[in-house]
């Protein structure tokens, strides 16, 4: 891919970033943390790589994706949104009484949400139903996950590798989201994850790390997933919980965050400074 | 059209294989038809389907949370899923993920539990499936059946499929009495009344209905004439049906293999109180656990006898003529 079109899917990360702060900023409270450490593979995969039709989001030949760390669906709104999946406007109205748009990810209410998620664990067993069901039906449709690094505190996690692996799902991409926090605490300090990609690579995956604040990186990694038939991939993304929105990235307990516009209208500032300053996403912030 | 049997003897085939052909045939006229299995499918009788589907019989491991999930996946991407498990597993184990990745989500997804309360026998208290209609029946827009005999199970399979939504249904292994003739057909939700009396009413669902025909018959023997409804749809439940029988006989009996809590009398007590007050008795699981033994030893256990159903009929009935 062209070096502007990088250009572009840094840009859309910064858009998805800024509507994220901004959709949590006017509930007023919300899973900020978890949410900004996806925004970069966000746009990679709906500002390049997925096959998609914003206008029929029951495409049946589309792409496919399942966020199964469904509390950060303010960040999946905020893309879906700037996809032009539904207006912008709904984003003022997350978690009011008759949204559309609940704290977490609903297929039944937003158009663009492939699966219902929420309660951990299941968003990936989903998402390699998909892919299956996919296979079975003779498509050639890429199925993408996201998974927390604290969610694969989940058994049924790993149940779902042993099944992909198993199946040599190689049209299933799974995300971990490695931004090492939880909401408690760091994870070695809650239950140590050891090494993922080890764990992964076991399980019959083929498995890359990438940064995950660098979109060059995860596009290349997902185009090397793609040359590589027979097995299910995995790409590690190392990333930093809060990343590149600024008042949380520096926090210990930025799980779940109170805000105001106020203050998320300076974070947006500050994205755009440094995205300007060319440090975007995360400034001179060293994890 | 519902035929009654003319003798209730046991079938000659097993439920399990009745089961697994009905699936076959519903899956014959429907491609989108997948069967999900949990190393268990030699217990529950799906290995034919494998044979017949290879590519659509997926045994994905003892796994059950996963497999759930799957199967909701499977339907978000157009195929229909009948899951198989043990009853315990598929409601206790999976409750969450029933609930989440398959109701809540609005997917299309049959569950099929194995083995219906004390027809566990030998695998015991830690496999006696006591709650998992009541688990089933708490989470909203969950369709739960318990079919009585073979032919009732043949009917009910290709409605499964044909109907969408997420529906939990469990049933014995081995061979049932037979209630229903060849060919019957019943209607998921519409209750069935087996005999017309006019001094009780006893409903009950799956291998309780053989019992309650046989209180019925011991009873009459004593001029006490008994309506005996066969409620194999525990959600929603026949409502009308529930009324019409209180209506017309005045006492009412439930009898269910199943903890009270959340079963069939709970379902009915709920229905009466709120529509029509009614001297009732429950017949059911008293808040145990269940233990090990053969099926006669636990229905005696457990008082899931004819005799037992008819001493709460006759209660019943004379608290009836004491109002």
């Amino acid at each position: 891919m062209a070096p502007d079109n990088f250009e572009k899917l840094r840009r859309f990360s910064a858009d998805i970033r800024i509507w994220t702060i901004r959709t949590i900023a006017h509930a007023g409270y919300g899973h900020i943390g978890g949410a900004a450490s996806i925004a970069d593979v966000l746009a990679v995969l709906y500002g390049d790589v997925m096959r998609i039709d914003p206008k029929n989001p029951g495409w049946e030949e589309r792409d496919w994706f399942v966020l199964s760390k469904g509390h950060c669906a303010p960040a999946l709104y905020a893309t879906l949104a700037l996809k032009g999946y539904f207006p912008m406007e709904w984003l003022k109205t997350l978690n009011q009484g008759g949204t559309n748009l609940p704290s977490h990810a609903d297929r039944r209410k937003v158009p663009g949400v492939d699966m219902t998620t929420g309660s951990l664990g299941q968003g990936i067993s989903a998402a390699v139903g998909i892919s299956w069901a996919n296979r079975l039906q003779g498509r050639d449709s890429w199925s993408y996950c996201i998974v927390g690094d604290g969610e694969c505190n989940e058994g049924q996690v790993w149940e779902a590798c042993q099944a992909a692996g198993h199946a040599k799902l190689d049209h299933f991409i799974l995300f971990v989201d490695w931004n090492k926090k939880q909401l408690d605490d760091r994870l070695e300090r809650i239950c140590d994850p050891l090494s993922f990609e080890d764990k992964f690579r076991s399980f019959g995956f083929h498995t890359q790390t990438v940064r995950g604040d660098r979109v060059q990186e995860i596009w290349e990694g997902i185009q090397q997933a793609k040359q590589t038939p027979g097995r299910p991939h995995c790409i590690i993304l190392d990333t930093c919980k809060g990343l590149g929105v600024d008042f949380a990235e520096r926090q210990d307990f930025n799980h779940y965050m109170s805000f105001d516009t106020e203050q998320g209208e300076t974070a947006v500032a500050e994205i755009e400074r440094r995205y300007q300053a060319g440090t975007y996403p995360g400034g001179d912030f060293q994890w | 059209m519902v035929k009654l049997s003319d003798t209730h003897e046991k079938e000659a085939r097993e439920l399990r294989a009745v089961y697994c052909d009905a699936l076959i045939q519903a899956a014959e006229h429907d491609p989108r038809i997948v069967a999900i299995d949990c190393d268990v499918s030699s217990s529950l009788g799906t290995k034919n389907f494998a044979k017949r589907f290879p590519d659509r019989a997926l045994n994905v491991g003892i796994m059950e949370a996963n497999a759930c999930s799957m199967a909701a996946g499977m339907s978000a991407a157009g195929l229909i899923p009948f899951f198989h498990t043990f009853s315990v597993f598929a409601s206790r184990r999976i409750c969450d993920q029933v609930f989440q990745s398959c109701a809540y989500a609005g997917l299309n997804v049959k569950i099929i539990g194995g083995d219906a309360g004390i027809t566990a026998t030998n695998n015991g208290g830690t496999h006696m499936p006591f709650e998992d209609l009541g688990i089933m029946r708490l989470i909203p827009g969950v369709t739960v059946m318990e079919p009585t005999d073979g032919t009732m199970l043949q009917s009910l399979v290709p409605q499964m499929a044909e109907t969408y939504g997420v529906q939990y249904m469990r049933f014995p292994r081995r061979q049932v009495p037979k209630i229903y003739a060849d060919g019957s057909e019943f209607t998921i939700g519409k209750s069935v009344v087996l005999r017309q009396g006019e001094d009780a009413a006893i409903i009950a669902n799956g291998i309780m209905v053989y019992e309650a025909l046989k209180a019925a018959r011991l009873l009459a023997e004593e001029n006490i004439q008994v309506r005996v409804v066969d409620m194999f749809t525990l959600k929603p439940l026949d409502q009308e049906q529930v009324i019409e029988s209180a209506a017309r006989t005045g006492a009412v009996v439930t009898a269910e293999n199943h903890q009270l809590a959340g079963g069939l009398g709970c379902a009915v007590a709920q229905v009466l109180a709120e529509h029509r007050p009614t001297p009732m008795e429950m017949v059911g699981i008293r808040d145990e656990f269940g233990e090990v033994g053969s099926q006669d030893y636990l229905a005696h256990r457990f008082g899931l006898t004819a005799q037992d159903i008819a001493a709460a009929v006759r209660r019943t009935y004379e608290r009836k003529q004491n109002i």
